[in-house]
């Protein structure tokens, strides 16, 4: 089982530089939900031996709704609004990989300082973890296609899933499924947002988007 | 307590009914107004018992939320306090009953109307800091929802705007002065612990106290505060002014008394503060209220004077405890709090008069009226009797709480060298400048609009008998209010300012002894001399009754055919006393005389301005508008650089604290 985790813990850190060196958005929403789907088995894997039906309806349901539902979504509002790349981010996609080693190291950093419960299955899940946080805040800051933010953020929560998943041995089943409903909800407004915004105003390039501020000098 | 509870409970009541019967306005005027009078005779009798029982009765509720409790007392000076707010909280809504008439949206203003006496009643009470703030801040809320109820006019929500603005500038102030004490008292929230927490003397005893001066002088409206009172005032339906003026206004000196019970001894700076505060103030305050255009507006600015007159009491007797006078101590405190009272009840009669006035004649403003005694004859009297009283008049109510001042600054010139005989005769010419202006201003106020020759074209009507039936019940609290003051200081202040204030708690009770002796004589020969005068004039009447009178125009001095223009206007009665106050009006005049031989016509207009507006409070602002757009970059409205702000700042706290 330890073996498994640690081939996931690998897995996310992949995805983690291939959404920052991501030029097209297909692929990145593509990752982000491998992502999310293999994030969801995590509880099974770190609690093998008890394997509750609750632990199953959540794995089940962030499987579901991020490795099918939210890739359909995002897909919909790519299709809607026809953009197909990020072409100039605000950070190349080079400094990008390499911002991604360095919050892996940020993270090890932090989670050897923080006061966590060792988790007993892998010691790469907590800085894992934050570095996959810090990549969907740097994703969310760096890029400007209103969807890459979109995926910015879905990598975010991947990351606080993972580490919810060290910090509690067994999360209320309503915590959980309010969480995912609020991504659910979240994703799916957001999807909405990007097509009428492209129909607003042709692109969906946030840089041009600053003209809807309150006040202009 | 038991019967506050009630009262609150009945209120509440009345802030809820109107809203479930908002479709029907004529149950929902009913429902809120009866339970706004019922609730108002509860909490009155709460009042009494508090003011009679000496000893401070307690009510604890804890909430489930993390701060504060719903703690209230009822100590002799929240009593006090309570009087006013539920005599005019009833008077007012009987009032407004025939006011507001039954117009749709009457309901909800019902609502505000009840949950403004609740909030103002617990903020009088409230013995824990979150939960005066929360009342404090409903209080802001609900009375700006009352002032707004001409909302369709742009002044009114111009004036609504500036109210709610003050209100929030006092809020941050006051916030600062009770989570300071809180700290200071080790985190408990009970205002009973914050009892010499912060020595007085030091430097953040200073601290708490000005910015208790900004934060509940921004609702009593002292003098560079007062912005928000001649806006709203007008804007607001005239019950709701008439309770803003009386009660609300008041709320602020309630809480800067409440402060002061927390320390054992005052500075002689904080009385001199206020001293300067409050002359400022009321001379200030009437001024303008002598030069303003419009009634109620001038009545607002009465109130900032009256005001005034409140804090000059308070100083003086805050600077006697401060310098071993406890004759000047008790004469200036007792004069202040009864000052509250007296000014409560007149300028509500005030207050409702000019609504009448607006009701009957359809304007407020001075030189469109004129002649309304012929046609409002009791309304005329009514509000002639105020002015009377406002204006300090023996035996009316006024004039004692005046004269217990008077005598405190005269004790103090008298008994004192150096600085305390210095101030007790600025004090004295102070007020006795105000007293004369104020004479002048309701001279001026009464006469323009009752008496002369009616200028408006509608001829004007008398109020309704639901209205000039609680004009009546304030005219008749004035009058026993001033012929029972003799009675009332002996018994009420030296046990309610020993009982209250630590600083007072060695009190002299002989000098308000005598000076209710003093007054005693006043009062029954100013009634003896009112009485004969009533008498007379009643004689006359009948004489001339009898011997048949020949109707002619007022003041037409024999010429055959005057029209009402060739009456003293608004400006011409004020022109002289403008002239002579110029640097402090600095009113300026606009366009040009005319000249030449064959002189063209030309038009001449005279601007008046708020000096302390103007000069202190506008400038301030800019500074604060210009400071604030030097960090508007900050607002470019990029949403990557907000997410960047928020991560930045994370991370920051998470290594800084790891």
């Amino acid at each position: 089982m330890e073996a498994l985790v640690h081939v996931l813990m690998v897995f996310l850190i992949l995805a983690n530089l291939r959404l920052l060196g991501g030029t097209r958005l297909n692929v990145c929403i593509v990752t982000v939900a491998a992502q999310g789907a293999v994030l969801g088995l995590l509880p099974l894997l770190l609690h093998p031996l008890s394997l509750t039906r609750h632990a199953l309806t959540i794995a089940l349901a962030a499987v579901v709704l991020k490795g099918g539902l939210f890739p359909w979504l995002l897909k919909r509002a790519l299709r809607q609004a026809g953009v197909q790349r990020e072409v100039a981010p605000y950070v190349g996609f080079t400094p990008s990989m390499f911002f991604g080693v360095l919050a892996l190291g940020l993270g090890a950093a932090l989670a050897r300082k923080l006061p966590l419960p060792a988790p007993d299955a892998s010691p790469l899940l907590v800085p894992v973890a934050l570095a996959t946080m810090l990549t969907g805040l740097f994703l969310i800051v760096a890029r400007r296609q209103a969807l890459m933010q979109v995926v910015g953020y879905l990598a975010l929560e991947n990351g606080i899933f993972a580490f919810g998943a060290v910090v509690m041995k067994e999360a209320p089943l309503l915590v959980e499924m309010g969480i995912l409903l609020d991504i659910f909800v979240a994703v799916f407004v957001m999807g909405i947002m990007v097509f009428h915004i492209s129909r607003e105003f042709d692109h969906t390039d946030t840089e041009r988007l600053s003209e809807l501020k309150d006040w202009t000098p | 307590m038991i019967l506050l509870l009630l009262a609150l409970a009945l209120l509440l009541g009345g802030a809820l009914f109107p809203l479930l019967l908002v479709r029907n306005p004529k149950a929902a005027t009913a429902a809120g107004v009866a339970l706004a009078v019922a609730g108002s005779l509860a909490g009155l009798a709460s009042a009494v018992q508090g003011l009679l029982g000496g000893i401070e009765q307690k009510f604890l509720l804890p909430w489930t939320l993390p701060l504060g409790a719903v703690r209230l007392g009822l100590d002799p000076l929240s009593a006090f306090f309570l009087v006013p707010l539920f005599l005019l909280g009833g008077v007012c809504a009987l009032y407004g009953r025939g006011y507001l008439g039954l117009r749709p949206r009457d309901g909800t203003s019902w609502s505000f109307y009840n949950l403004l006496l609740v909030s103002m009643a617990v903020v009088f009470t409230a013995r824990d800091a979150v939960l005066f703030v929360m009342a404090w801040e409903l209080m802001a809320v609900t009375s700006f929802a009352l002032v707004i109820h001409e909302r369709e006019r742009d002044s009114v929500r111009h004036a609504g705007w500036l109210y709610l603005a003050a209100s929030h500038l006092g809020l941050a102030a006051l916030l600062a002065v009770f989570f300071g004490l809180s700290h200071a008292a080790g985190g408990t929230l009970d205002l009973a612990a914050f009892r010499d927490v912060v020595p007085a003397s030091g430097a953040l005893g200073g601290l708490l106290f000005l910015l208790a001066v900004l934060g509940f002088g921004a609702k009593a409206g002292f003098l560079t505060l007062h912005g928000w009172l001649p806006e709203a005032h007008p804007a607001a339906p005239s019950h709701v002014s008439a309770l803003m003026s009386g009660v609300l206004i008041k709320t602020g000196l309630y809480g800067l008394l409440r402060v002061l019970t927390f320390f054992s001894a005052w500075p002689a700076w904080w009385g001199g503060v206020l001293l300067a505060l409050g002359l400022a103030g009321c001379l200030f305050g009437i001024l303008q209220a002598l030069t303003q255009q419009d009634l109620k507006r001038s009545l607002a600015f009465s109130s900032v004077e009256n005001i005034g007159i409140i804090a000059l009491g308070l100083g003086l007797g805050m600077l006697g405890a401060a310098w071993q006078l406890p004759a000047v101590a008790a004469l200036g405190f007792a004069g202040a709090l009864l000052h509250v009272l007296n000014h409560a009840l007149c300028k509500g009669l005030l207050f409702l008069g000019a609504g009448a006035v607006l009701h009957g004649a359809g304007t407020l403003r001075l030189d469109r009226l004129g002649g309304l005694l012929k046609t409002m004859p009791q309304t005329g009297a009514l509000f002639l009797f105020a002015a009377a009283a406002i204006c300090a008049l023996p035996p009316l109510n006024g004039f004692a709480s005046e004269f217990l001042i008077y005598l405190g600054a005269f004790t103090g010139a008298c008994h004192a060298e150096g600085w305390a005989g210095a101030t007790g005769l600025i004090v004295i010419g102070g007020l006795a400048l105000t007293g004369g202006l104020t004479l002048a201003a309701f001279a001026r106020l009464t006469g323009l609009a009752f008496l002369g020759e009616r200028r408006a074209e509608h001829p004007p009507h008398e109020a309704s008998m639901a209205m000039r039936l609680p004009m009546l019940l304030l005219a008749l609290g004035c009058a026993l209010a001033g012929l029972g003051a003799p009675w009332l200081i002996p018994w009420l202040f030296p046990r309610l300012l020993a009982g209250t204030f630590p600083a007072l708690k060695t009190l002299d009770a002989a000098p308000l002894a005598g000076a209710a002796l003093g007054l005693r004589w006043v009062v029954i020969l100013a009634a003896a001399f009112a009485l004969l005068v009533l008498v007379l004039a009643l004689l006359r009447r009948a004489r001339v009754r009898a011997g048949g009178v020949a109707a002619a125009g007022t003041w037409d001095c024999g010429y055959v055919a005057p029209t009402a223009r060739m009456q003293y206007t608004a400006s011409s009665f004020s022109g002289p006393l403008a002239q002579l106050f110029q640097p402090f009006l600095r009113a300026r005049a606009e366009g040009k005389l005319p000249a030449g031989l064959f002189p063209a016509p030309v038009q001449q207009s005279t601007k008046l301005r708020d000096v302390a507006t103007d000069y202190v409070a506008v400038p301030l602002f800019r500074a604060i508008a210009w400071l604030a757009q030097q960090v508007r970059w900050l607002q470019h409205g990029r949403v990557q650089l907000y997410v960047l702000y928020i991560a930045v700042t994370l991370l920051a706290l998470l290594l800084w604290k790891l």
